[in-house]
């Protein structure tokens, strides 16, 4: 049987990073992904990496005050402080690997300003950090030696007695079914977009990780707290980096005027993103807006620094919407973008099964809290990427294998896939499914949400699970069966979405992202807690966790 | 709009395993791209096409395809500019790499050539405490290059790869350049010379033909062969001019320089060393028995143009190094 000591679950930054820190601290260590490692969803971060380095008079606790403010003070402090004082040794090490970072006039890591902070020190490269970083990782990868196992498919994870004993495949490219025997499992799945539509995110972005972890018994916490980024294209729904408004482009109505003076008088298009992203649906709401959009202008920073620092961004909108920004304001509006909630861990990666590991998007440390920083997730990624590989690798060392019967396992699973492939063809196609689902989600769990609206989601999602049960798969075939895959993500979905409905139906306060209608105000009396939700009989059972506060207190949060 | 997408389809589970043409009507939104259309057809008509597919945004790399006969990312091609008057459009899979099924393609050999270039960063001496320090010029122009998804739409279309695959490719030549070019690579002057020396050897920077097809096939501007050119700028200029690459460039420039035409008969022998190299005269011996015979045999005697000395001072003036016989002075025709 295929055997590893850590075995990690996608080959995106946190993945790739984990891996390269477990194989580096002696652990026979694995990297399985269902795409190459340079297709992961990392790639998409464009504006960049947040930092505080001492040498330009920055100060890591400025940044945490920042991120705990961003979270509208659901962030666990003592993981945020983890966070913001680890990222200039991580932002160096990244350089070191071979990052090509813009520099300033004296050849050091130049910053840009983003959002949500009240100093530059986001570091970048032009509009692609996120797929700069990624590269380099892989590149990294190549040199560690870690095996890689490319376009497989992870179906389950296997338990024996509360414990982690490794997970079941599928080899997309031959439809074969593998037991893969691991001591520790990290997932880095990533997050859970494509339950929403539109959303920014790519489209193998389907909550996988959490599904899996939650239906092992592991609790996802703040699943509720699901960001809209503030400009995303019209029509698409793909991202425009908040790099554009960190450069100094402006949000305006359908009548020119820069509506953010009204909500965020000081840091007026800089403000944290739930913020601009609940100015916007206003203005769209009250009439202000066009075909349901209002307008990035970015006419007045000049071709040279957008083809230097927007170049990708300019090409989306000239590719997708067919409107140049040098020349012309972009129609955007709030898309879904990213999950601050996710398997809940301790800082260090680890989760409530021991030997089971998450980080990044798909895991909840809990840095982002109610509302994610720009150019915070990179950071997360890296910092958390490396802590759980680092732990996973210490935790080997005290266990042995966990036995379990290979033969057993691979048939159970192929039973399942079998039972899928051979449904009656009804009709139904998992891709209806899916859309009616990401619809009814962003109509009813959208940038505003109150209890009828959720609820009519849930009971959309109950009634897509009855079809969903039933959907047949038209491609019987094993090799490259993408139909199966689609299939089998979108049961990970429907489980997800559940527990995002259920968690912001529960929050009965607006904080952070879940800006309730029927309940507008931040209630810190009952609702300074974390929501966390785990997989009951009948749908998701809720359960509270305090939030960790060492010596930031709640306060009102203006920008 | 209306189109026809028309799809060349490979089943390897097929009894007999061939391509075959399919065609599919959709009905798409006038800004659709050619991955919306083929996402579509998926979807909702034949759940059966497989292809890959990821970002929709030209950062992924995953989509490339063969377009009308040439390779680009399905996601950033227009479909109304893809279309002809009947509204097709033709999608085949990326040339060069095997077809698994469909429109997906191996891309082992692919990913063989970049880990042949080393990929990672190969600093000497000391790392830094803080940042390497460097100019943002030097890391714009890098970031031309890693700008470079991976995608293989260069490798698809590279007609050396065609049919020479020990040729290492515009990809894994462009990720290599993103090195050599790197201050931070290589020696204290940031010169990677153990890479520029592997680089220069058989298939490898010289084994490009500069036909231009990457340039056009590139989604993301990274121009695979002008980087392979700005290679054989960095090889030869630290030093590395024994081999047919550098000695073909130097005799060709040295031909046209002096009689301001190329000497054809004598640039083969110039690259392979001079007629010492007994091995590759006689591989040329087939080659010349044929050109003779059919009467293509270039002149013994190699004339000049007619106002030679125009040529002669343009070439002075331009590229003021290159003027004369520079290498190959060892050369018995030199």
């Amino acid at each position: 049987m295929l055997e590893h000591d850590v075995l990690v679950i996608g080959a995106g930054l946190a993945g790739m990073r984990a891996a390269i820190a477990a194989s580096a601290n002696g652990a026979n260590t694995a990297i399985i992904s269902k795409v190459h490692p340079v297709r992961s969803h990392s790639n998409a971060a464009q504006g960049g990496i947040n930092a505080a380095l001492l040498d330009r008079g920055d100060d890591w606790e400025d940044h945490a005050y920042d991120t705990i403010k961003g979270s509208d003070f659901l962030g666990d402090q003592d993981a945020i402080e983890v966070m913001c004082s680890s990222a200039g040794r991580a932002l160096i090490d990244m350089e070191h690997m071979g990052v090509t970072f813009n520099r300033d006039d004296e050849g050091k890591l130049g910053t840009r300003a983003f959002g949500g902070q009240r100093r530059a020190r986001t570091f970048f490269v032009g509009d692609f950090t996120g797929q700069a970083l990624l590269h380099v990782m892989f590149e990294q990868l190549i040199k560690s030696g870690v095996r890689s196992y490319e376009e497989w498919f992870v179906t389950s994870l296997i338990e024996e007695d509360g414990q982690v004993a490794g997970v079941m495949a599928l080899e997309i490219r031959t439809g074969q079914i593998h037991a893969i025997r691991a001591k520790t499992v990290i997932f880095c799945t990533g997050g859970c977009g494509r339950i929403f539509e539109p959303s920014t995110n790519a489209l193998i972005v389907t909550g996988d990780g959490m599904a899996l972890a939650y239906n092992a018994g592991v609790g996802l916490m703040d699943m509720e707290m699901v960001q809209y980024h503030p400009t995303t294209l019209a029509g698409s729904g793909v991202l425009l980096s908040e790099a554009a408004r960190g450069e100094g482009a402006y949000l305006r109505d359908k009548n020119g005027h820069r509506f953010m003076e009204k909500y965020a008088p000081n840091m007026m298009e800089l403000a944290s993103r739930d913020v601009v992203s609940r100015a916007e649906q206003t203005e769209i709401n009250a009439g202000n807006g066009v075909n349901g959009c209002v307008f990035l202008d970015c006419t007045h920073l000049g071709e040279a620094l957008i083809m230097e620092k927007l170049s990708q961004i300019r090409e989306i909108g000239i590719d997708l919407a067919g409107v140049d920004m040098i020349r012309e304001p972009v129609p955007i509006r709030p898309g879904m973008h990213y999950i601050m909630g996710g398997i809940k861990t301790d800082i260090n990666g680890l989760t409530s099964i021991p030997g089971v590991y998450a980080a990044g998007e798909c895991a909840n440390v809990s840095v982002h809290g109610g509302n994610r920083l720009g150019a915070n997730s990179l950071l997360d990624t890296i910092v958390f990427g490396e802590r759980s590989g680092n732990h996973a690798a210490e935790f080997c060392r005290g266990v042995e294998f966990v036995d379990f019967d290979e033969g057993e396992a691979v048939a159970r699973e192929e039973r399942r896939i079998n039972e899928m492939l051979e449904r009656p063809d009804n009709g139904d196609r998992w891709g209806a499914i899916r859309q009616a689902m990401g619809e009814s989600m962003v109509r009813n769990v959208a940038v505003f949400r109150d209890e009828q609206s959720i609820s009519e989601a849930i009971r959309d999602f109950s009634d897509l699970r009855d079809r969903y049960n039933q959907v047949p798969v038209q491609n019987k075939n094993r090799i490259f069966n993408t139909d199966l895959v689609f299939a089998l993500e979108l049961g990970y979905m429907l489980d997800v979405a559940d527990t995002i409905a259920f968690s912001a139906l529960e929050r009965r306060e607006s904080r952070g992202a879940n800006a309730r209608t029927d309940f507008p105000e931040r209630d810190d009396d009952n609702w300074l807690k974390h929501i966390v939700a785990r997989k009951g009989e009948v749908g998701p059972e809720l359960s509270y966790l305090p939030v960790t506060i060492t010596k930031w207190q709640p306060e009102e949060r203006k920008y | 709009m209306d189109v026809t997408i028309k799809i060349k389809r490979f089943d390897p589970e097929a009894d007999q395993p061939h391509s075959y043409w399919e065609d599919f009507s959709v009905s798409v939104p006038d800004n659709a791209t050619v991955l919306d259309a083929l996402i579509k057809i998926r979807e909702e008509i034949d759940g059966t096409l497989t292809l890959r597919c990821s970002c929709r945004s030209a950062i992924c790399g995953s989509c490339a395809v063969r377009i009308n006969g040439h390779a680009g990312l399905a996601c950033k091609t227009s479909l109304s500019r893809a279309i002809d008057e009947d509204n097709c459009v033709t999608v085949e899979p990326a040339g060069v790499m095997k077809v698994i099924k469909d429109l997906t393609v191996d891309f082992d050999l692919f990913w063989d050539k970049i880990r042949e270039v080393e990929p990672y960063l190969q600093p000497q001496g000391a790392e830094p405490e803080g940042e390497y320090i460097a100019s943002n010029e030097s890391m714009l122009h890098l970031s031309g290059v890693t700008a470079c998804i991976m995608c293989g739409a260069c490798v698809s279309d590279c007609t050396v790869l065609e049919v020479d695959p020990t040729f290492l490719g515009p990809a894994a030549l462009a990720k290599a350049y993103r090195f050599t070019a790197d201050p931070r690579d290589g020696d204290r002057e940031g010169v990677s010379r153990d890479r520029l020396r592997n680089l220069s050897e058989a298939t490898g920077m010289w084994d490009c033909t500069r036909c231009n097809e990457c340039v056009q096939a590139c989604p993301k501007g990274v121009a695979p062969m002008d980087r392979i050119m700005a290679l054989r700028e960095q090889a030869v200029s630290a030093g590395f001019t024994n081999n047919n690459g550098a000695r073909h460039t130097s005799a060709f420039t040295e031909s046209v320089g002096h009689s301001g035409r190329l000497d054809e008969l004598r640039l083969p022998i110039k690259s392979v060393g001079g007629i010492t190299n007994i091995g590759a005269m006689l591989s040329y011996a087939p080659v010349g028995w044929r050109a003779l015979t059919h009467g293509k045999m270039p002149p013994i005697r190699h004339k000049n143009v007619e106002n030679v000395e125009n040529v002669r001072r343009l070439f002075r003036k331009l590229e003021p190094d290159l003027a004369g016989p520079q290498i190959g002075r060892n050369s018995p025709f030199g």
